[in-house]
């Protein structure tokens, strides 16, 4: 080292570099930060060789803890699904119509149930379960293809309309634009009025009866009061899914509609799928 | 001139710092990304990884130039409750056909690397027309315009071409048939059988159920295949990686 250069003023030290007769007072960094800063330098070697970190000719060094985050991650899940085996194994056998509601298995369900709803299904049917256009209300007791517990748990496991589950819940309904004339449809939405107990013109509708019970009551019913087998909803009340005025009414005649749930069999575990329909079926509509 | 005082000699020469910051700066790249390119532990060969179709890579470009990966990650970490919520963690093949990758920073809306198949097309088509309809409480934008605007994919081969250019395994055949495929996979009433022929596991569909083809459809056709590639009930991780 140069020789000690004692800065007058402060009387401190300088590291002997000088510009135009300044220079620079050494003031060395804490020792306490100093040695933090090894001590980092030295965790930081101890960690390299605790965990996965060199890399080597073929692989890197596997770290003598023998850490691996996909082995914590299957860990993690099989320790939860180990506490929870029990429950939710009674709950996966289980014969849910005569589960009993006091049943740890019913409440665990429930419970589960209503996080399954919330991660998978509160997309489309909305996070209170009250629907959206389109994506029917699952809180009142107007059921398209039914509300008890084995329609429900059906209905969740292979869904309706999709092409990837051949169990899948399926009809269809024809465009009647394309059968019908703008006239006869008219007529049809008056009637189908009428039937809701909404405004109507009366001649119009008694035209559309006529049409109604050609076309429609197959699968509406003779009095439009639906048929769960075939998904087809009742339409003497007033819950539509789409929209019961008359420019929708129109526009679904015309058009049809096809609305698609997809299956979640593959997708959720015998519990999820058990859970999620006794939650569903305690929401209010459970029949 | 003592060992420690060396430094002085660079810090006294800009050339010299400069050649010498390069080659320590050099020296962590190769130790920190070549070992990548030929460690076996870090490319997992699985089954069922295959490049985009010609519409789903459409749509893709579509989703990176609408900036979608702002708000939505595609990379589902292995993490319990990630893993409970979306679905099997994300493997690093899954994105190996990603020019650039989508696996983001941020969730503002959901992890989206497994998307496909969970709605209907219907639902694609409700929410990105107004996605207050069907999920009130969401802050996503509208992007009706997507359905509005007609695409005829009269560029889709030179975009394949240019990702076959970094390393996407287009065959000719399929570069060839790029712009047949890109219609075909929109049509159900088309001959698609040689699209699902070339991209396995393809979703064919009006996805906006308008008789156009619009960006609408390329983008829903890339999301409904989003992570439905690889089989889960007969993969198995191997836990070292």
């Amino acid at each position: 080292m140069a020789d000690k250069d004692i800065d007058q003023v402060t009387g401190t030290d300088t590291t002997g570099h000088e510009w135009d007769g300044i220079k620079e007072l050494n003031n060395p960094l804490p020792r306490w930060w100093l040695w933090t800063f090894y001590g980092t330098v030295a965790w930081g070697l101890v960690y390299t060789v605790a965990f996965p970190a060199w890399p080597l000719v073929n692989s890197a060094t596997a770290g003598l803890l023998g850490y691996s985050t996909r082995a914590e991650v299957a860990e993690q899940i099989a320790a939860v699904d180990a506490q929870n085996a029990q429950v939710a194994g009674r709950l996966a056998t289980a014969d849910l119509a005569t589960l009993a509601p006091d049943d740890p298995a019913h409440r665990y369900g429930v419970a589960g149930g209503a996080s399954v709803f919330a991660s998978h299904c509160s997309q489309c049917h909305g996070s209170g379960a009250a629907g959206a256009k389109g994506y029917p209300n699952l809180l009142d007791d107007d059921w398209l293809w039914g509300g008890d517990l084995e329609a429900i748990e059906y209905t969740v496991r292979h869904g309706i309309r999709n092409e990837v589950d051949a169990d899948a819940r399926w009809s269809e309904m024809p465009a009647f634009g394309e059968i019908l004339e703008d006239a006869e449809i008219a007529a049809t939405v008056e009637y189908v009025l009428q039937l809701s107990g909404q405004d109507h013109d009366a001649g119009l509708a008694g035209q559309g009866a006529v049409l109604f019970e050609e076309q429609c009551s197959a699968c509406h019913g003779e009095a439009g009061e639906g048929i769960r087998d075939l998904g087809a909803p009742r339409l003497s009340d007033a819950i539509w899914l789409y929209g019961g005025d008359r420019e929708t009414l129109t526009q679904t005649i015309t058009y049809s509609r096809f609305g698609v749930m997809p299956p979640w069999g593959a997708r959720l575990d015998e519990d999820e799928i058990k859970a999620v329909t006794l939650y569903l079926h305690q929401l209010g509509g459970g029949e | 001139m003592g060992f420690l005082q060396k430094h002085q000699v660079l810090e006294r020469s800009p050339t010299l710092l400069f050649i010498f910051s390069l080659l320590v700066v050099t020296i962590g790249g190769i130790v920190e990304i070549a070992p990548l390119f030929y460690l076996e532990n870090t490319i997992e060969e699985v089954d069922g990884v295959r490049p985009y179709s010609p519409l789903e890579l459409a749509g893709r470009d579509i989703y990176i130039r609408e900036g979608c990966y702002v708000c939505h990650s595609q990379m589902i970490r292995p993490m319990r409750d990630e893993v409970e919520r979306y679905g099997h963690y994300s493997l690093a093949a899954e994105s190996k056909y990603d020019h650039p990758f989508q696996w983001g920073s941020k969730r503002t809306g959901p992890d989206l690397a497994r998307v496909g198949g969970r709605y209907s097309d219907a639902w694609h088509v409700d929410h990105l027309n107004d996605p207050q309809s069907v999920v009130p409480e969401s802050i996503m934008p509208k992007y009706a315009f997507l359905g509005r605007t007609v695409i005829d994919g009269d560029q889709i081969a030179a975009l394949l071409k240019t990702h076959r250019f970094v390393g996407v395994p287009y065959t000719d055949a399929m570069i060839d048939a790029a712009e047949a495929d890109f219609r075909a996979q929109a049509d159900p009433d088309a001959d698609w059988d040689g699209v699902i022929e070339r991209y396995p596991g393809a979703v064919v569909a009006n996805f906006d159920g308008q008789p156009e083809l619009t960006e609408m459809d390329a983008l829903i056709a890339y999301l409904q295949m989003l992570g439905t590639l690889v089989d889960f009930s007969t993969f198995t991780p191997d836990a070292s990686r």
